[in-house]
């Protein structure tokens, strides 16, 4: 499905997802090409959560859920039994749909994924938070308190600081779950651009039910339905001709 | 950032993270604990009960080498008594020798056997809560040699019998009064604090003006944070005296006064409880009875009451299970008297308080003390049922009643 | 609405009426009667005990018969007493609250089997703890210390009824109300954060030392402070696990006996030869129980009410 001239990084073949013996994810299969930004659309309980939580195994977590069949990331099988997950999600960082800051320091949620692998030098996790922010837009905003609780922030600057946090650990690809659905329209352009510039460094996987938000930032664009994955093309492709119908009827709002 | 090479593969070697491990292990390790006590519990409660079994053959001669055995015992350092003069005095010492609590002498000197039922003697002794009276008869170490005949009646026979009298010149284990006193006491506080409760409860979830319910509901559930024993002081110095003039009765401490006191003492909890199921009855219940034009008192009774029912049964069993079990109350509100009578207005005496009266003063590893202890096996697997029940039954009817609701 | 009804009131709709007085009737005099009995007894105490509270009273030690003199000894052996307890208590019921939140599986054995063990524990008779205190950590563990350093009889260090058994005796008893209650607080913690945490590539015990565990810290305060006044107020479990009449001089050692406000009331209030003389000793020592226990439960209580509103926020 991708085109051919995109190296591909995450491939998926035939993967299924259990909630207990209820079947969210039918047979996904998808080549996401590196350094782009895919997003993914469909109406509430399609299943484009779950397949995105599938991508670092945030899903774990979950009782009584199993999957089949593969995802591979850098050609990888991530659910293979050798995979070490903690490592994983380093590689494959995530924003969630609530900005929920750690109740810490501006500073001390920046720093909070590097400390995890043991003591670093001060001046090195300095680079890095100051290198983090300024990557999410952030940096001239707070960077004469980072000492203040990120609570402090508003919403949005709160969702950029999360992108922070999560850029600072320095995935490879970064994941994104409805990240402005709880944002103002200003805080929401500022993320969209946001995405746009994070790009070159990431392969960036973002869910939103906001098809305008997947058509303005995406570079490719998947439609579920029903645990299904309908279609995926290029985003112009998609929102032009796309090749079915329910995609169709989906982005002319005749429902969803 | 340069474009990462699709051939690094940092997670595809899976690390041990030992720590993680160790970590997680302990907190399995630690939360078993809670469930390692239940069986140390019954186990250990059982072991120091176990006594009684090598008595239990009844023939005389093995039972008598088994006295002989704790005879020697009784001058073994561990004897709880001898160990600690200064505290647990068992010698008959000056009354008025300040440090000397030793509650007994003080008393049981002209009333050695005012608790036995058939003589009337402690009828003229209205002090008669003193938990030791009974006791010491005979404190002095001729104890263990005069409990030998006893032995010629069998054991279990003993047991089962209508009189408790374990010190004297021949020791009575029977718990028959004892079982009967609890169950008196028992529902006559459930007969008290359960209607008392759920009508306080119905009142404070839809009755009381809502200024009145703010105040009510903390008061009444700081009636639960009083500590039993003041509770049983309260009984002591007041509801006596109440009770006394109210019924006119022979004793100023009885089966009622300890019935009101454990009532009180599980008031809040059944009080708690009720209203906790009342206001989870979803609101649409209510919503939808008044709509078809039933009033507040016919919401109130047959519609929230009967769908909160589990819970209110949950709470009248766990108040079961308190009052069963209550120790200080009853030891200090009962009288303390193992009377084998069906009558409310005589003193009683409970399984939990006999042991904490009795207790502290046995000779540790005599037939009294196994004894003591299998009482403490019957209280934790009634307990234990109770709880089981509540659990189980209570549970499955919540479950049904609201399903996919609760 | 009147004009809707008959205008002469049927016999059977009066009896329906009056029934509903009646029914709402019952349920006002229930409410007043059990909330009238609280503050009473509540009221009683404060107005008999408090003139007698003085710092003589806190300060010193019983004298002439428990007529005279003060208390503490057993203000003093009570705290030493919860606070032992707390120590060992509280660990143990966080470590259990983290199992059941943070590692159980719904529904596996274990984690129910753990459920009832932790409703069965705050159901048994607290007279059977103290039992149990007798028989396993007086005797096994005490015993079983005693002969791991050769000593035993007369000369026995831990097998004998001291101040450490009664506290592990409480720890025991108090444990559902710690678990319950942090159980309750780590719930509060939004699941997004630990999420977040491990999606920084955290692991499970990285994110619960340092996201889990620092946001629930008041709620395991609230469930120690709860704990400790509940275990302030528990006399049957201790009485043959080391409390005592009389102390010649305070505990030092752990291995001590100890003074205990609770037992020193029941002493006060059913063995005093003088019942006059020792009344305004008894309401007194009634007054200090009862503030430091509801002082505690007061405090608990504030401190949860701020974290169930933090997390309705």
């Amino acid at each position: 499905m991708a085109k051919e001239q995109d190296h591909s990084k995450i491939h998926t073949k035939d993967f299924n997802f259990y909630y207990g013996d209820n079947r969210a994810l039918h047979n996904i299969s998808v080549e996401i090409p590196e350094h782009k930004v895919v997003a993914f659309i469909g109406p509430s309980g399609c299943g484009k959560s779950t397949f995105l939580r599938s991508m670092n195994r945030m899903n774990d977590v979950i009782d009584g859920t199993r999957t089949e069949g593969i995802i591979q990331i850098n050609g990888i099988d991530i659910y293979d039994k050798t995979v070490d997950v903690v490592e994983l999600r380093k590689l494959v960082g995530m924003v969630f749909q609530k900005h929920i800051p750690f109740p810490k320091s501006i500073y001390d949620n920046v720093a909070y994924g590097l400390y995890l692998g043991g003591k670093k030098p001060k001046s090195e996790v300095d680079d890095i938070v100051e290198q983090s922010l300024r990557r999410s837009a952030l940096w001239e905003e707070v960077k004469d308190r980072l000492q203040d609780s990120a609570m402090s922030l508003s919403g949005g600057q709160q969702q950029r600081l999360c992108i922070a946090r999560a850029v600072a650990v320095d995935p490879e690809v970064l994941l994104m779950d409805e990240p402005c659905s709880a944002l103002d329209p200003i805080s929401t352009a500022k993320i969209e651009e946001l995405i746009g510039e994070l790009k070159d460094t990431y392969t960036i996987i973002i869910v939103t039910h906001n098809m305008q938000q997947a058509a303005r930032v995406s570079d490719y664009t998947g439609f579920f339905y029903m645990g299904n994955l309908v279609e995926f093309d290029k985003t112009r492709s998609i929102f032009t001709t796309p090749a079915k119908k329910e995609t169709e009827d989906y982005i002319t709002g005749r429902f969803g | 950032m340069a474009p990462q090479s699709t051939g690094s593969h940092p997670f595809r070697r899976r690390k041990r993270h030992i720590g993680e491990r160790i970590a997680e292990f302990l907190i399995r390790l630690t939360a078993s604990v809670s469930i390692l006590m239940i069986f140390l519990i019954l186990v250990f409660v059982l072991r120091e009960a176990w006594g009684i079994v090598s008595y239990l053959s009844g023939s005389s001669p093995t039972a008598q080498t088994e006295v002989t055995v704790h005879k020697s015992n009784t001058d073994a350092p561990e004897t709880y008594g001898d160990s600690q003069p200064d505290s647990y005095g068992e010698e008959p010492a000056p009354a008025n020798e300040p440090e000397s609590y030793n509650p007994d002498v003080q008393e049981t000197i002209t009333d050695t056997s005012g608790i036995v039922p058939t003589e009337t003697s402690s009828s003229d002794e209205p002090e008669s809560y003193n938990p030791d009276v009974t006791d010491y008869t005979a404190t002095d170490a001729g104890t263990e040699k005069e409990s030998e005949p006893l032995i010629t009646k069998t054991l279990s026979q003993n047991i089962v019998g209508e009189v408790w009298q374990p010190i004297s010149s021949e020791p009575k284990y029977g718990i028959m009064p004892l079982i009967l006193g609890t169950a008196k006491t028992t529902f006559l506080a459930i007969l008290i604090a359960a209607p008392l409760a759920i009508l306080a409860a119905i009142y404070t979830a839809f009755f009381a003006p809502r200024r009145l319910r703010e105040i009510m509901k903390p008061v009444i559930e700081l009636l639960a944070g009083f500590p039993s024993v003041v509770v049983g002081f309260f009984c002591l110095m007041l509801v006596a005296d109440f009770v006394q003039s109210t019924f006119g009765v022979e004793y100023r401490l009885n089966a009622i006064v300890g019935g009101i006191g454990l009532a009180i003492a599980i008031v809040p909890v059944i009080f708690t409880i009720t209203e906790d199921s009342l206001m989870s009855v979803p609101k649409t219940y209510r919503e939808a009875s008044l709509a078809l034009g039933a009033t507040e008192w016919q919401t109130a009774f047959k519609v929230m009451l009967p769908a909160a029912l589990p819970g209110v049964v949950a709470a009248v069993l766990l108040g079961v299970g308190r009052a069963f079990g209550e120790t200080m109350i009853a030891l200090m509100a009962t009288g303390n008297a193992a009377v084998y009578s069906g009558s409310m207005l005589e003193p009683v005496r409970t399984l939990a308080a006999t042991i904490g009266a009795e207790m502290g003063e046995v000779i540790w590893g005599s037939l009294h003390y196994n004894i003591l202890f299998m009482l403490g096996v019957l209280l934790f697997l009634v307990s234990f049922t109770i709880n089981a029940l509540t659990e189980f039954f209570v549970k499955g009817m919540l479950a049904k009643k609201f399903q996919g609701e609760a | 609405m009147a004009t809707l009804r008959h205008s002469g009131t049927t016999r059977s709709e009066l009896n329906k009426k009056l029934f509903g007085y009646f029914a709402v009737g019952i349920t006002v005099i229930g409410g007043f009667v059990v909330f009238g009995t609280a503050l009473f007894m509540l009221l009683h105490f404060l107005v008999k005990g408090l003139p007698h509270i003085s710092w003589e009273f806190l300060s010193q030690a019983p004298r002439n018969n428990n007529t005279e003199g003060g208390i503490f000894p057993a203000i003093y052996g009570t705290t030493f007493l919860v606070l032992t307890m707390a120590l060992l208590g509280v660990p143990v019921g966080t470590a259990t609250a983290l199992y059941l939140t943070e590692y159980a599986k719904q529904n596996s054995f274990f984690a129910k089997s753990v459920r009832f063990a932790v409703n069965t524990l705050a159901g048994v008779p607290s007279i059977v703890f103290g039992l149990f205190g007798v028989g396993f950590f007086v005797q096994f563990v005490g015993g079983g210390l005693d002969g791991l350093i050769g000593k035993g009889g007369s000369s026995a260090v831990f097998g004998h009824p001291a101040l450490i058994w009664a506290s592990a005796t409480l720890s025991v008893l108090t444990l559902p109300v710690v678990i319950v209650s942090v159980e309750e607080a780590l719930r509060a913690v939004p699941r997004e954060l630990r999420e977040a945490s491990l999606a920084l590539g955290a692991t499970k015990w990285q994110t619960i030392w340092k996201i889990v565990l620092p946001n629930s810290l008041t709620g395991i305060l609230t469930g120690s402070i709860l704990a400790v006044g509940r275990g302030a107020g528990e006399v049957a479990p201790i009485i043959f696990v080391g409390a005592v009449y009389s102390l010649p001089e305070l505990p030092t050692s752990v291995t001590d006996q100890f003074m205990h406000l609770g037992y020193h009331l029941f002493v006060l209030a059913t063995q005093s030869p003088d019942v006059e003389a020792a009344a305004p000793q008894q309401y007194a020592t009634t007054v200090v129980l009862l503030l430091l226990t509801f002082g505690l439960n007061f405090t608990a209580t504030i401190i949860r009410s701020r974290i169930r509103k933090k997390r309705l926020a």
